[in-house]
Formats: C-alpha cells, sequence, structure tokens
C-alpha cells in the first residue's frame, strides 16, 4: 500500500538517518581500531597521528569508494520483484530499518561483554534474516548471498597469501642482503610507490561518478601511478633524515632499518583507514539508501537510482564522529596488545589487507576488515616473520560467524514484526 | 574488547630465551669468583659466591618455566617448538652444571693442589670464553628472527658457532693436561680427594661442552 508510505514516509526517513548515523558511529567505535591497531602496534604511528590519519581517510574511503558495497546492500540482496515489493514497497522500508537496528542493537550488546563483533555480518545476517522469514526465501538473491559468504573465507587468504609474497620480497631484497640498510632506503620507495598505486587505481576504475570525475581505463592507469609516485616522492622526502647511527643498533642491528620500514607504515596505515571506511560505511549507510529511496519515490523503487551524496557524506561523518568519541580508546587497547610487530612486517599485512578490502570494496562485496587483516598477519606469519601467532583466533573466526549471523537475523525478524504490527 | 587482532598475537618466546641464557650464563661468571675464594681457601666468601650461584640458577629456573607455559601447541612459531624447547634444556643445564660444581667443592672445602691452581684458572677462563661465545650466539637469536631464519644472518651466526666449536675443542686438550698433571701429583693425595677433583675437573669441561650443545641446538634450530 503505497499509502503507508506517503503517510509516515517522513517518519522511516527519520529513523533511518538516526539509526544509520548510530550505526556509523558503532563502526567509528569499534571497528576502525582494529584496522589503525596493528600501526599503533608496531609503534609506526602515535595514537595521535592514529586518530588523524583514520578521520581523514576513512571519511576520504567511505565517501569516494564506498559507493559499490552501499549499492549491493541497498538492492543487491533483495530481489526486488519476488519480494512483490511493487504491491508492499513499505515491507522492505521494515526491513532495513530493522536490520540497522537490529545489527545496531547487537554491536551494543556485544561491547557491552566485550565480544568482538563483525558489522558486516551483522548486517548481512540481519537483512538475510528479515527478507526469509518476514517474506520469502525467494526474495533473496542467493547467488550475491553466497559469494559474500565465499568471500568472507576468500579474502583473508588473498591477503594472507598477498602479505606472505610482500613479505619474501622484503626478507629478499632489504634484510637478508648484506647491506640491510642501503637496500631499505631503496627500495621502500617503490613499496610506497605500490602503496599509492593500488589504492588509487582500485578507485579510480571502479569509477568517481558521484564525485564527478570518470576516467577511460587508459586514464585511470596513468592517473594512478602518477598518484603513485607522488607517494613515492612524499615518502623519500620523509626519508631523507634517516641516518644509520651505530648507537641505534647496538641492542638489535635492524633498528635503523625498522624505521625506514616505519616511514612506511604511515602510508600503509592511510592505505588501511581508506580500504576499511570504503568497505564498513555500507553497513551503516546501505539500508539507510533504500529506505530513502523508497521513501523519495514515494513508493516507487528503482535499484538503478543513483547514490545521493549527502548519504555517503552521513555515513563519513558518523564514522569520524564514532572514532572522536569512543574509537580512540579501543586503538589504544588493541595497540597495547600487539607487541612482537616491526614495521617490516606490520607494512606487508596492512598493504595485502588494504589492497584486498579496496578490490572487495571495488567489486562491491562486503567483507570484514578485521578478519582480513588477521588473515594477512597470519601469512607473514607463514614467513617465519612473526614470533608467536595464536592460531586459535582462526577457530573464535569461525565461531564468531556462528553465532553473529543468526543473532543478526534473529533480532532483525524480531523488530520486523514490530515494524509490521505498529505501521500495518 | 577481546578484538581478533589482539589475541591473535602471543608471547614471543625469543625475548624470554635470550634472557634464559643471560642468566645462566651469568652463573659460570659467578662460578669463576667461587673458584679464586676458593683456591684462596677463603671458605666464607666461597659459601657467598655459592648461595649467589644457587639463586641465579633459580632465578634461570623461572624463566625457564615461564617460557615453557607460554608456549601450547597452537602457537604458530618460526621454529619448531621442539627445538626451541630443547635449546632452552641445554640453556639450563649450564646453569645446573656451575651449581653442581659449587655444591661439591663447597661441601668438601676442595682443596686443589698449588702446582695446579695455574692451569686451573686457565681451564676454567677457556669454559668462560665458551659460554661467553653461546650467549653471544643466542643473542643473534631475534635478529635471526628478522631475517626469518634465512640469509646472511643465519651465515653469520653458523661462523660463531664454528668458533665455538673451537673453543671446546681447545677446552678439552687443556683438560687432557690437566689430567696428566693430577696423576703425577696422585701418589702424595688423599685418594678419595683425587677421585673428587677429577670429578670437578669433569664437570668444569662440560661447561664447554654444554656450550658447545647449545650451539648445536641453534644450528639444528636454523637449518630446519
Amino acid at each position: 500500500m503505497v499509502d503507508i508510505i506517503s503517510q509516515y514516509g517522513s517518519v522511516f526517513l527519520g529513523m533511518a538517518i538516526l539509526f544509520g548515523f548510530f550505526m556509523a558511529w558503532g563502526v567509528g567505535a569499534n571497528d576502525v581500531a582494529n584496522a589503525m591497531g596493528t600501526s599503533v602496534g608496531a609503534k609506526a604511528i602515535t595514537i595521535k597521528q592514529a586518530i588523524f590519519i583514520a578521520m581523514i581517510f576513512e571519511f576520504a574511503g567511505a565517501y569516494l569508494a564506498g559507493g559499490e558495497v552501499t549499492s549491493t546492500i541497498r538492492s543487491g540482496i533483495i530481489d526486488i520483484q519476488k519480494a512483490g515489493f511493487a504491491d508492499s514497497p513499505e515491507l522492505l522500508v521494515y526491513g532495513m530499518l530493522s536490520s540497522l537496528l537490529a545489527a545496531g542493537l547487537w554491536l551494543l550488546i556485544a561491547s557491552n561483554f566485550g565480544w568482538p563483533v563483525s558489522t558486516t555480518h551483522s548486517i548481512i545476517g540481519a537483512i538475510v534474516g528479515f527478507a526469509v522469514v518476514g517474506i520469502s526465501a525467494d526474495s533473496v538473491v542467493w547467488s550475491q548471498v553466497w559469494s559474500i559468504v565465499a568471500s568472507w573465507v576468500v579474502s583473508p587468504m588473498v591477503s594472507g597469501i598477498i602479505a606472505f609474497c610482500l613479505f619474501r620480497s622484503v626478507q629478499r631484497l632489504v634484510l637478508d642482503t648484506d647491506n640491510p640498510f642501503v637496500n631499505a632506503k631503496k627500495y621502500v620507495p617503490f613499496y610506497m610507490f605500490l602503496v599509492g598505486f593500488v589504492i588509487a587505481m582500485v578507485t579510480l576504475v571502479k569509477g568517481l561518478s558521484h564525485v564527478g570525475l570518470d576516467f577511460s581505463f587508459h586514464e585511470c592507469v596513468i592517473i594512478a601511478v602518477g598518484f603513485g609516485i607522488l607517494v613515492a616522492l612524499i615518502g623519500l622526502f620523509m626519508l631523507r633524515s634517516i641516518r644509520e647511527l651505530p648507537e641505534d643498533n647496538l641492542n638489535f642491528h635492524y633498528t635503523s632499518v625498522e624505521k625506514v620500514f616505519g616511514v612506511l607504515m604511515i602510508f600503509t596505515a592511510c592505505s588501511m583507514a581508506f580500504a576499511h571506511g570504503s568497505n564498513d560505511v555500507a553497513n551503516a549507510i546501505g539500508p539507510l539508501a533504500a529506505v530513502n529511496g523508497i521513501v523519495q519515490s514515494g513508493g516507487v523503487f528503482s535499484p538503478r537510482s543513483a547514490l545521493p551524496t549527502w548519504i555517503l557524506l552521513l555515513g563519513g561523518i558518523g564514522i569520524v564522529v564514532g572514532l572522536a568519541t569512543w574509537g580512540h580508546k579501543v586503538i589504544v587497547t588493541i595497540g597495547r596488545n600487539i607487541t612482537e610487530l616491526t614495521p617490516s612486517r606490520g607494512f606487508a599485512a596492512e598493504l595485502a589487507a588494504a589492497s584486498t578490502v579496496v578490490v572487495a570494496s571495488a567489486t562491491g562485496i562486503p567483507v570484514s576488515t578485521t578478519h582480513t587483516l588477521v588473515g594477512a598477519v597470519l601469512g607473514v606469519g607463514v614467513a617465519r616473520g612473526i614470533g608467536a601467532l595464536n592460531l586459535g583466533v582462526v577457530g573464535k573466526i569461525f565461531l564468531s560467524w556462528i553465532i553473529t549471523l543468526p543473532i543478526g537475523a534473529a533480532l532483525s525478524i524480531v523488530i520486523f514484526f514490530l515494524f509490521r504490527a505498529v505501521f500495518g | 574488547m577481546s578484538s581478533p587482532l589482539s589475541a591473535l598475537f602471543g608471547r614471543s618466546p625469543i625475548r624470554p630465551i635470550q634472557e634464559h641464557m643471560a642468566k645462566a650464563q651469568h652463573c659460570v661468571v659467578l662460578l669463576g669468583d667461587f673458584l679464586e675464594a676458593g683456591f684462596k681457601k677463603d671458605w666464607l666468601q666461597a659459601e657467598q659466591l655459592q648461595q649467589q650461584i644457587s639463586a641465579c640458577e633459580n632465578e634461570a629456573d623461572e624463566l625457564k618455566y615461564t617460557v615453557r607455559t607460554h608456549l601450547p601447541k597452537s602457537l604458530l612459531l618460526p621454529v619448531a617448538r621442539a627445538d626451541l624447547l630443547s635449546l632452552l634444556n641445554t640453556q639450563d643445564k649450564l646453569a645446573n652444571r656451575t651449581k653442581d660444581i659449587a655444591g661439591l667443592m663447597l661441601g668438601r672445602k676442595m682443596e686443589v693442589p698449588e702446582s695446579l691452581i695455574d692451569s686451573m684458572r686457565v681451564y676454567y677462563q677457556q669454559s668462560l670464553n665458551a659460554s661467553v661465545q653461546a650467549l653471544k650466539s643466542i643473542n643473534e637469536l631475534d635478529e635471526l628472527l628478522e631475517t626469518g631464519f634465512r640469509g646472511k644472518e643465519v651465515e653469520f651466526v653458523e661462523t660463531l658457532i664454528e668458533e665455538l666449536n673451537e673453543l671446546e675443542h681447545q677446552n678439552d686438550l687443556t683438560q687432557v693436561g690437566i689430567r696428566a698433571s693430577l696423576f703425577k701429583l696422585e701418589p702424595e693425595l688423599p685418594p678419595v680427594n683425587v677421585m673428587f677433583l677429577y670429578k670437578v675437573i669433569d664437570l668444569i669441561g662440560d661447561v664447554a661442552d654444554i656450550s658447545q650443545m647449545i650451539g648445536g641446538r641453534l644450528s639444528l634450530l636454523m637449518a630446519r
């Protein structure tokens, strides 16, 4: 009934904005710390620097590269025709609102008890939940859902392999050589170029049309290469004052070498924040965009419609606010627990994870940044790069899927039926 | 918040193992002071030093237990867990041996014949040098971790271990000389004292042997 939309439309939109902002706040408060924790733990950046970097690059990632995943969550998971939305579009509104509320609630509860929760898994579980139970199993685009679930397994493995290769290259080119410091200063700028190039390339290729920029593939490559060179030049400038002093290297011969990699890690910290923002902002604003789409069009839903800029802005701001008010404390906690990670390892893990997540964002797949980073760290560990890693964490991750998905679904279903009861 | 990232990083055993070796080697250093007190027949001071050696060995034991309890099977390590544990055990033998020597000599207020004292000093010094070389090798563990137990660093540590083998060999030769000298003195000395003197000579040689074994275990660790 189109009437419900015209009657309560602004109420729904208001709720969607509220819940969406709440979710974005939650992402900033809980999840950003995972993206920045490795840089802080490896002592490449201070907490203050981490917060500063996160604020700028989370927002940039969300705004510039968050569109694809947001589209997936907005309209890629539920089949509009099969769900019969043309007749009762308010069901989608209820569902998206329930999903947001459910995911946000679960985030709050779990944080209170100190349980780790993936915002991505919560929202996906919630959306699939309300669609299957509230409407029909047919209404879900199962092919999309299965590919999302598959990516949750694939992304940590892929980032693990990339991290392994990156770290082995560092061993070959820098650490195993006769003069590691000289080689560090020589090769680290290339890694810096890589950071700039990958991030720019993936963001450009996916399209910045919502910012008004549209390039051909050729142009993308050229711009990305240019950006990479710019990053490398900035890096070279920052590296010039690092010298190999004998007194630094008394206790540990590689102190100066690690300092060089420390500068590189500043760049990978930026890329991690960017990647995380690009993938996780959708968890908050995807449902909001869906509700907005229906309310604005008065009950006629068109999945092809463009993503309004203000929604992306709202998501970015929400993340930054969450980070500023709560997230910085979590970064301190996580950074404190990550002890024996040095920049030569940390950068490999971060670059691998950031690249994987950014590619996922570009292809519109929502993944867990945290799990991808865990996979990357394990990849470095397999290359014998880290003193001790708890393999039990892998089991814990599987466990969290088994818990988060059903709970997210259950909460969402309950709230969905509440909405139906209240609004009809 | 127990983020998976927080839980992921375990306690690396590398630094604690280096600390343990430093502690064990310190026992060997204290043994030198003890021997000097014994040569001067200053049994009061010798007893004090024996207490210090005992305390040092206890501290080493505590470090050993700490490493062991933080090495569950579910930990992904850059080297085999069994290799690390047997390296630790061998290091521990070093501390135990010095405690044995001090305890034995103090208990019997063992007097070393005047003519043997100088050679004993040299003999102990060689054992000490072997333990210093072993400590130097073990201190390279964190550098080895940095390079992922590959390449130039491994070659460097291998040369240290070769030098260690040479030191142990020299120590063996000295032991032969001392035993020969003692053999000549046997008629003049109480037989039971002589037997225990031979025992102490063996034990001091053990310090060099164990140091060499530590090098051997390190070599094995790097090879796999």
